[in-house]
């Protein structure tokens, strides 16, 4: 984590061929100034996570890293405060109890939906497609009230197995979206020999498809699992505060205050919520490794 | 996808309602002269019926026990600290009635207020830091009248009459005002402003000759900013109310909020002159308008608390202002209201018009018409259901009647007397008038005008004039 | 393509063998709903154990349970074990069970049907949760009094909404050209470097940060402070270092509006480096040796040969992010509220749904950006049009 890209030659060797010392050097340098870039923003965040509140205000937070050894500018007030918020760890296994089933759900209709679009045949399939993707644009907020009536309506309000339901509603298109053009891309001779062995469509899309798409499914279930661990306006709404359902970003959110007047405890509240998604993030990482499915795609 | 998440800090941002952090209040007994003679030690059970009559039938009812065990939900933007004062501060109707008044206090406010009330699932009781909004929910039809559940003449006695006045629509009162805030004041560096010498001004004039003598001491006078997210720019029409309120007849006032004359009537022009003297003459604001646009709300103040002395000696903010100052031990100077700062009442500019005072409030509305909702809803409009938050201080109840020796903790203190000698009280005006001028082009066009450093008045006047529904 | 027996003689072990799933899911459903239950019930942990306890036979510690409560923690692991079971186990087993029940029918029937079962509850999901409800909502907003022609007449005339639609424009074209080229550029030297997964976790970082965190680490990046006091900003303090008068980055359009639409790539980057470099990944190590056996450059090879291959995906990606930044307010919201001439259309709605409660004018804003959205979904239509279909 703390350190740039290693020194150790590194080049895979299915690649290497041809690639000059100069390209080499080129590359690693590339690298390392775009990882650097893209890190500073949050290294900011870090280093002003372990600072006092009017520290941060009056000061850069790279003054802190100028002086390291002043030990009095560090201090973990902001994550003890945090922590020691009354409801935190309940909070937390409330967000997973809503997160993992509002990503399994709609990347398991995502996946059937996707097969059925790319494998297989029924009248109004593109019309159904492009309807679905339309639908990426339509703004979730359109969507509040209405279904915020038919919950109440089902007494869904207010229920795990509600903003599960609307997790999945919310995602779907993008989910059935994006895994449609990596199973539309599947080679199809595997398809119809499993279809010519006798296969049915269950079979292939359990046995074939599901394997070979888990890149696609591990990428979808990253940002699926993001969005709702991060979400704030749909749990507030369907779930409400209460603490039996609360989940975490509401309970970091009011640590803030009304005003905002705490704002510098978001710097540690962003670090404690973002641990759960990238652990989640470097589990799933192998998946995207090329070894995985080469061998299967290639037969 | 990381673009739909939705803003957290959005609330963090959101416009600030007149509002205080408070310690918990206090569930000490102590003696009132309300009605009700609920208030004192907690009980466990619900009372006897021996209690006297409140006036009020569900009440009375409520306090006997009839609905104990019902639910009652109300909403508010009352988080933390200042979500668990109004908790605690329920807890004596809840021992009483038995009835399970439940507060839930949440971020993103507004939006998900208007989203349940759409979906059917409003609560009881809801917090409402602006009547326009109230009159919005009224005009759908969504409120519940409250004259017939309150007494209309009590409530008039009890309550400054402007503000009954901004809860009732039509002649029905549909709202109940729970706390005050009074925007109108000018805090400063007690210590230092003394040391140099300076003495607080008590009219325009004087405001002018001290801002004049400190930017002749190589210093800046005023700490402003007004940079808030999504609601920056509400600090300026605060301002901007404030001294119309001190140039023009209260009537000007009110028929400018109720659009009866233009927005950019000659009086608001001449204001935003005024205004534009303290905010954009050379050397008067701290970092000037670059700094203004550019510096968080919560910011504004800190250069007056400089180790090396103040660099901008006074700051137009309400009372809430002392949450944003640096309070924890570690290493921090730390500044406590009261011996740090302090405030002075925004001087009077024309003797006719008097010392108006400038105010934001919370109030109250009722969706459902339950009988417990009832009798919830008439124990908010009485002393008991305020008295201890007042003793604990950081509250100034909307409630006249609490007695005035209740206010023992400062700044409420202060603003106690200051609201005692006002000629006047009036409502934030950007609050009433609609939401697309109010907490649109009225902020919108003050941030612009502040970018063009106050040049271009009357053009960013008319174009917010245009902007009316 | 088959899907039953090629033989139709009576088979009883394989009517059974066809039942048994269909069995064993409506099993699976009951205890779906079950488990539903318990999730309702605020003591539903204590019931689970305190059952579990009766079935062991220890019905005075089931009692004890019933009096007294499980501890917090106990109870919560309980409700995740419970949700997480019912909730992935459930969707699931709909699937194995709607797929019984085809199987059931008769072949010809059973081939037609389906394609629904699959596609089905995806398309029922969707209409129940946007389909139907942006049609209520924009329903009433055009049958609310002063009708269509106010309204969009309105909104035409408003110079706001064509700041707005100036802005979109930029954020489409720069948002989405920087977040895709970016990403692609990122995932192909990514993938020459054995330890990409470090790089990689930096890039990604980004996008496991909650909006209120990156509105906090953005107001660190583009603070602007008077030139007489530190600079909290890193670029004010890089750019002062440099000599220079500090920029209020987000109040000067039209800078403002780039230094927002940076936040969106910063944002963006990520997700778009992930799913290309997945794709990258398909690309079988044969046919970039046989090109560079054909004496391909490097240049030639990513154009040429690569691109070309993973084209699909970066359609997806830019598709995607597109869409997303069509949508996207909260950068702005948080940050200016569209102030300084930064408005965006999303913005623009959500300020007029939730601020304003101005309804009508919500809804039309959404279907100017719905038409805003046709021209992207024609082009994946086509694409789709182009592939070719299953077996």
């Amino acid at each position: 984590m703390s350190a740039g890209v290693p020194a150790v030659a590194a080049v895979r060797p299915g690649r290497r061929q041809r690639t000059s010392l100069l390209g080499f050097v080129s590359v690693r340098v590339a690298i390392t100034a775009i990882a650097v870039l893209w890190t500073v923003p949050t290294a900011g965040l870090l280093v002003s996570s372990f600072r006092s509140n009017a520290d941060i205000r009056a000061t850069g937070w790279w003054e802190a890293l100028l002086h390291p050894f002043e030990l009095t500018t560090w201090t973990l007030t902001n994550y003890g405060q945090v922590l020691a918020a009354d409801g935190l760890a309940g909070a937390f296994v409330n967000s997973l109890v809503v997160t993992i089933p509002a990503t399994a759900i709609p990347i398991t209709m995502a996946a059937f939906a996707a097969y059925a679009f790319a494998w297989m045949r029924f009248p109004g399939r593109s019309l159904l497609f492009a309807l679905i993707v339309a639908l990426l644009v339509v703004p979730l907020q359109m969507s509040l009230v209405p279904v915020l009536r038919m919950f109440t309506a089902t007494d869904l309000n207010g229920t795990f197995l509600g903003i599960w339901l609307a997790h999945t509603g919310f995602g779907l298109p993008l989910a059935v979206y994006l895994l449609y053009n990596y199973i539309s891309q599947l080679p199809g001779e595997l398809m119809e020999s499993a279809s010519i062995d006798g296969a049915s469509h269950f079979a292939i899309f359990r046995r074939i498809v599901v394997p070979l798409s888990v890149p696609a499914l591990a990428s979808f279930a990253i940002f699926q699992f993001l969005w709702v661990w991060n979400d704030l306006l749909i749990a507030l709404v369907y779930l409400g505060t209460d603490s039996t359902v609360a989940v975490l970003p509401a309970r970091l959110r009011e640590l803030v205050g009304t005003k905002g007047e705490s704002w510098h405890l978001l710097t540690a509240a962003a670090f404690v919520t973002m641990v759960v998604p990238f652990a989640v993030f470097l589990l799933l990482q192998r998946y995207f490794v090329r070894g995985l499915i080469a061998g299967s795609v290639k037969g | 996808m990381t673009t739909r998440r939705l803003p957290a800090l959005a609330a963090a941002l959101a416009l600030v309602a007149a509002a205080c952090a408070n310690p918990p209040a206090t569930t000490a007994p102590s003696a009132t002269s309300a009605p009700p003679a609920q208030s004192g030690a907690p009980t466990t059970e619900p009372s006897a019926s021996a209690a006297p009559s409140t006036g009020y039938a569900e009440l009375d009812a409520a306090l006997a026990g009839e609905y104990a065990g019902a639910d009652v939900t109300i909403l508010s933007q009352w988080i933390e600290g200042e979500g668990e004062a109004f908790d605690d501060s329920l807890q004596e109707f809840r021992d009483a009635t038995g009835i399970n008044l439940d507060h839930e206090g949440i971020s993103n406010y507004e939006t998900v207020l208007g989203v349940r009330v759409e979906g059917g699932d409003a609560p009881d009781i809801a917090q409402i830091a602006q009547p326009g909004t109230m009159q919005s929910y009224q005009a759908d039809g969504k409120l519940v009248d409250l004259s017939s559940i309150l007494d209309t003449s009590r409530i008039s006695t009890d309550f400054n009459p402007s503000l009954v006045d901004l809860a009732t629509v039509d002649g029905k009162l549909y709202g109940l005002f729970y706390k005050q805030d009074l925007k109108s004041i000018v805090w400063y560096p007690v210590q230092a402003f003394e040391a140099k010498g300076y003495t607080v001004p008590t009219t325009w004039d004087e405001l002018v000759a001290l801002s004049d003598r400190i930017v002749a001491d190589g210093s800046s006078p005023w700490c402003t900013t007004i940079e808030h997210g999504d609601a920056s720019g509400w600090v300026a029409t605060d301002w901007l109310e404030d001294i119309l309120l001190r140039t023009a007849p209260l009537e000007t006032y009110d028929k400018w909020i109720a659009h009866e004359v233009p927005f950019n009537d000659p009086a608001v022009v001449n204001a935003a002159n005024l205004m534009a003297e303290m905010w954009f003459k050379d050397g008067y604001t701290f970092g000037g308008s670059e700094r203004i646009n550019g510096t968080w709300v919560g910011d504004s103040q800190s250069p007056m608390f400089d180790p090396a002395g103040p660099k901008c000696w006074l700051h137009k903010q309400a009372a809430w202002i002392p949450d944003f100052w640096p309070k924890d031990g570690d290493g921090n100077p730390q500044f406590t209201p009261g011996e740090d700062s302090a405030f002075f009442y925004f001087p009077e500019i024309d003797p006719q018009y008097g010392k108006p005072v400038l105010g934001g409030g919370d109030m109250f509305v009722v969706f459902n018409d339950r009988p417990e909702v009832r009798a919830a809803i008439q124990w908010l409009s009485t002393v008991d259901a305020v008295d201890h938050r007042v003793e604990a201080g950081g509250f100034l109840a909307a409630n006249n009647s609490v007695p005035a020796e209740l206010y023992k903790v400062y700044p409420q203190s202060g603003l106690a007397e200051i609201a005692r000698n006002a000629t006047a009280l009036r409502f934030d005006a950007s609050d009433s008038m609609p939401k697309e001028v109010g907490a649109g082009s009225f902020w919108k066009g003050m941030v612009k005008w502040v970018a063009q450093n106050g040049d271009g008045t009357q053009a960013i006047l008319d174009e917010i004039e245009a902007s009316w529904p | 393509m088959t899907t039953a027996p090629l033989t139709r003689r009576p088979d009883p072990v394989g009517a059974l063998v066809r039942v048994a799933p269909l069995a064993a899911a409506l099993v699976g459903l009951w205890l779906i709903v079950l488990g539903l239950d318990v999730l309702r019930d605020p003591l539903g942990a204590d019931r689970v154990w305190a059952s579990l306890y009766d079935v062991l036979g220890q019905s005075a510690t089931a009692d004890a349970i019933r009096e007294r409560g499980l501890d917090a923690v106990q109870a919560k692991l309980t409700t995740l074990v419970v949700g997480v079971v019912v909730g992935v186990g459930g969707i699931w087993l709909v699937y194995v069970g709607l797929n019984a029940v085809a199987d059931l029918l008769p072949r010809r029937l059973a081939g037609a049907v389906r394609p629904w079962l699959f596609v089905g509850p995806a398309a029922a999901m969707v209409a129940v949760f946007l389909v139907v409800p942006a049609i209520v909502t924009i329903w009433s907003s055009l049958s609310a009094e002063g009708g269509i022609a106010e309204t969009y007449g309105a909104l035409a005339e408003d110079p706001e909404m064509w700041v707005a639609v100036r802005n979109n424009v930029l954020w489409l074209v720069l948002g989405t050209g920087g977040s895709v080229g970016i990403g692609l550029l990122i995932a192909t030297l990514v993938d020459r470097v054995k330890r990409e997964a470090l790089a990689k976790t930096f890039i990604f970082l980004p996008l496991a940060i909650s909006m209120a965190g990156a509105a906090v680490i953005w107001r660190f990046v583009y603070a602007w402070v008077p030139e007489s006091e530190p600079q909290i900003g890193i670029l004010n303090a890089i750019w002062t270092a440099l000599g220079n008068e500090p920029v209020a980055w987000l109040q000067a359009p039209p800078l403002n509006t780039f230094a927002l639409i940076v936040i969106m790539v910063w944002l963006q980057t990520g997700f778009a480096m992930v799913v290309l470099s997945a794709a990258l990944k398909g690309v079988p190590n044969e046919i970039i040796e046989a090109a560079r056996i054909d004496g391909a450059t490097e240049r030639q090879l990513f154009f040429a040969v690569i691109v070309p291959m993973i084209k699909g995906t970066i359609l997806a990606v830019a598709t995607t992010i597109a869409i997303a930044i069509l949508k996207v307010f909260d950068i702005v919201y948080v940050t200016t509220g569209g102030k300084f001439e930064t408005e965006v259309l999303a913005n623009r709605m959500f300020t007029e749904l939730f601020t304003f409660r101005n309804f009508e004018r919500a809804s039309a804003i959404a279907v100017v950006l719905f038409l805003a959205v046709t021209p992207i979904i024609a082009i994946n239509v086509r694409d789709l049009r182009r592939r070719r279909v299953g077996p």
